[in-house]
């Protein structure tokens, strides 16, 4: 009887946590905004297929360039008369889809070599962390030019090339971290009590290092987005005809003059999305920061 | 009589220091601890106390052996911790348990208060769930807090409750020996009360033995059965209390005892302010690491390291000043 309750207590205590945190988001205009727009997005991606008024894929000749309130056509179409705004919609998809699979990639990969670096230290930490310097010289694009033309082209290629390139951020956030949780007392008192490296590791260390984590993985995604769009419009990302916001912008670009449209809305959309995730993301780090009163 | 449950000999920790210059390695150290031996014996207090920096802290992570010494033995119930395999040291401390100081820090603020003092038992792989959970309803009981208090997090306690969380988590492998590193100076004076008190009554009803550690001479005369006096990394003087507070021999006893507040303003008890401050352990003063700051400095002081010496009573002190006699 007793226990019941004091269960019934505790889930109450993980709640109200939860609760507040999602409130303080909620309260900072910003962060809203910025979750807003993420749902937006993620709810766009889901439903592309019932969204869209037309497939993206699907040229007509007769209706090519035509302007933004076209009928039939939301956004108009682009020179192939292709509809722009079922590209946009099926172009989220991709964005979603890189951006959270390329973070994930390099957040995993990237952390598990930066608690490595971190907790053991010495010469773990000095040969992790030159290997990452040197990853992190090359500049992104660059890196990932060169690793798409290794790979090929492709989507899961596209999310491996920039998940390689989000390695080296991760895992300096996560050894920093790491760092300073590995010197708390209560790791001391763990390792007194006969805990071995990999508990202290994923059941103290790491649970206690996750909050800027989480923050960084969130900015990531945007700049993530932004890398799938570059390589897109260098003609690395994935493969013409499928949509990408990337490869849209790449179209549009050699009509800009005339018909700007055909740039500007991927354009548009890539900017809303990535200053929406950004401000999400600044709004994540208050509200985790327990010395930060929203 | 019996014999001691723990036997320290010579136990010295130098931690090496960074050369300024880069790749050369530097042969200077820190002599933390500098040749510590003591018995303790079963059911019994052994307080430690000296300044801060004197090496009591290091001492108390050397004898659970969680850093491994420069040399010396460690001897628990007879087998010697040091050089121990892992596997076997890792079963051997579970009879060794600490409490540290730093109540708000020593708690993992992620997990629930059940969790934490059911920790070593999950490390260990004692019991399974339900009898870990019944052991922790049963240890909170013991230490004074409540059954619901196991599924919140330490941030809603209080410092004093926290240490009593540590002093739960402690217990719960039924530990003979439990070293208390400073388990009080971070709490306000009428909580230490509740906390001194609760670990006195654990020992009366576990039989348990204690190291504590302290730099409150109060703290430590209430507590204490036996008390050894620390300066620069070495035993300077180790008696039973009572020998200790009524007949100490080393100045830097004295001094240390003179620093104790008069309880009332018409005592007319003689202060003994030392001069300076504790000197660099990189470089301590050559002979008698006291020399420098005693009032009764000799020539023989600043040449010839003093010995420990028995003065009867259990009670042994390193000083030129007792050879003299």
């Amino acid at each position: 009887m007793a226990e019941s309750q004091a269960i019934l207590q505790a889930s109450d205590v993980v709640e109200t946590n939860e609760r507040s945190l999602f409130k303080k988001l909620i309260r900072n205009r910003f962060a809203a905004f910025g979750l807003f727009i993420m749902l937006l997005l993620i709810l766009t991606a889901i439903f592309a297929p019932i969204l869209a008024t037309h497939s993206p894929d699907k040229m007509n000749v007769t209706k090519t360039l035509l302007g933004i309130g076209a009928e039939g056509h939301l956004l108009g179409t682009d020179n192939y008369g292709r509809d722009i705004f079922s590209r946009l919609v099926y172009g989220a998809r991709i964005s979603i889809l890189v951006g959270l699979g390329a973070v994930l990639f390099g957040a995993v990969i990237g952390s598990l070599l930066g608690v490595i670096a971190g907790y053991f230290g010495g010469k773990f930490d000095s040969i992790i962390m030159r290997i990452m310097d040197g990853l992190s010289a090359f500049p992104f694009i660059l890196l990932a030019i060169t690793l798409m033309s290794v790979l090929g082209q492709g989507l899961l290629n596209v999310i491996i090339a920039i998940g390689i390139g989000n390695i080296p951020g991760f895992a300096r956030v996560v050894r920093g971290q790491v760092l300073s949780v590995k010197q708390s007392e209560y790791i001391e008192v763990t390792r007194s009590l006969g805990a071995k490296h990999g508990r202290i590791i994923f059941h103290h260390v790491l649970p206690n290092s996750i909050a800027p984590l989480i923050v960084y993985a969130t900015m990531s995604i945007a700049g993530a987005i932004i890398s799938e769009a570059s390589l897109s419009f260098l003609g690395l990302g994935v493969q013409p005809p499928t949509a990408s916001w990337g490869s849209m912008l790449q179209d549009g670009k050699n009509f800009l003059v005339l018909n700007p449209h055909m740039a500007t809305i991927p354009g548009l959309a890539i900017l809303i999305t990535v200053v929406g995730i950004n401000l999400f993301g600044d709004g994540l780090r208050d509200a985790l920061d327990p010395k930060m009163k929203v | 009589m019996s014999e001691p449950l723990l036997k320290v000999r010579d136990l010295r920790k130098y931690f090496p220091i960074d050369s300024p210059i880069p790749f050369k390695r530097s042969n200077q150290s820190v002599k933390a601890v500098d040749g510590v031996s003591f018995d303790v014996m079963p059911g019994e207090t052994l307080g430690v106390v000296g300044e801060s920096g004197c090496g009591k802290s290091t001492m108390a992570r050397l004898v659970n052996q969680l850093i491994p010494p420069s040399s010396g033995t460690v001897e628990f119930r007879g087998e010697n911790l040091v050089g121990m395999d892992a596997k076997k040291l890792r079963e051997t401390r579970k009879s060794i348990q600490m409490v540290f100081q730093d109540p708000y820090a020593s708690l993992d603020p992620r997990k629930t208060v059940g969790e934490l003092i059911a920790e070593p038992l999950v490390i260990h792989r004692i019991g399974d769930k339900a009898s870990q959970k019944k052991r922790v309803l049963e240890l909170l009981e013991v230490v004074g807090l409540s059954h619901y208090h196991a599924k919140r997090y330490p941030y809603e306690f209080s410092g004093g409750q926290r240490q009593r969380i540590n002093i739960a988590r402690a217990l719960v492998l039924n530990p003979d020996i439990i070293i208390c590193d400073e388990p009080v100076s971070a709490l306000d004076v009428s909580v230490q009360a509740q906390v001194i008190n609760l670990l006195k009554e654990l020992q009366r009803d576990y039989n348990l033995t204690y190291i504590f550690i302290s730099h409150d001479l109060n703290v430590v005369r209430y507590m204490c059965d036996r008390i050894a006096v620390m300066y620069l990394g070495k035993i300077v003087e180790m008696g039973t209390y009572k020998e200790i507070y009524e007949n100490p021999k080393h100045p830097y006893t004295k001094a240390l005892l003179s620093a104790i507040p008069k309880e009332s303003p018409h005592d007319n008890k003689e202060r003994i302010i030392l001069k300076d401050a504790v000197p660099n352990p990189i470089n301590p003063p050559t002979g008698c690491h006291f020399h420098e700051r005693c009032p009764y400095m000799m020539d023989i002081c600043s040449t010839k390291i003093p010995q420990l010496m028995d003065t009867g009573n259990g009670h042994i002190a390193s000083c030129h000043l007792l050879e003299e006699n």
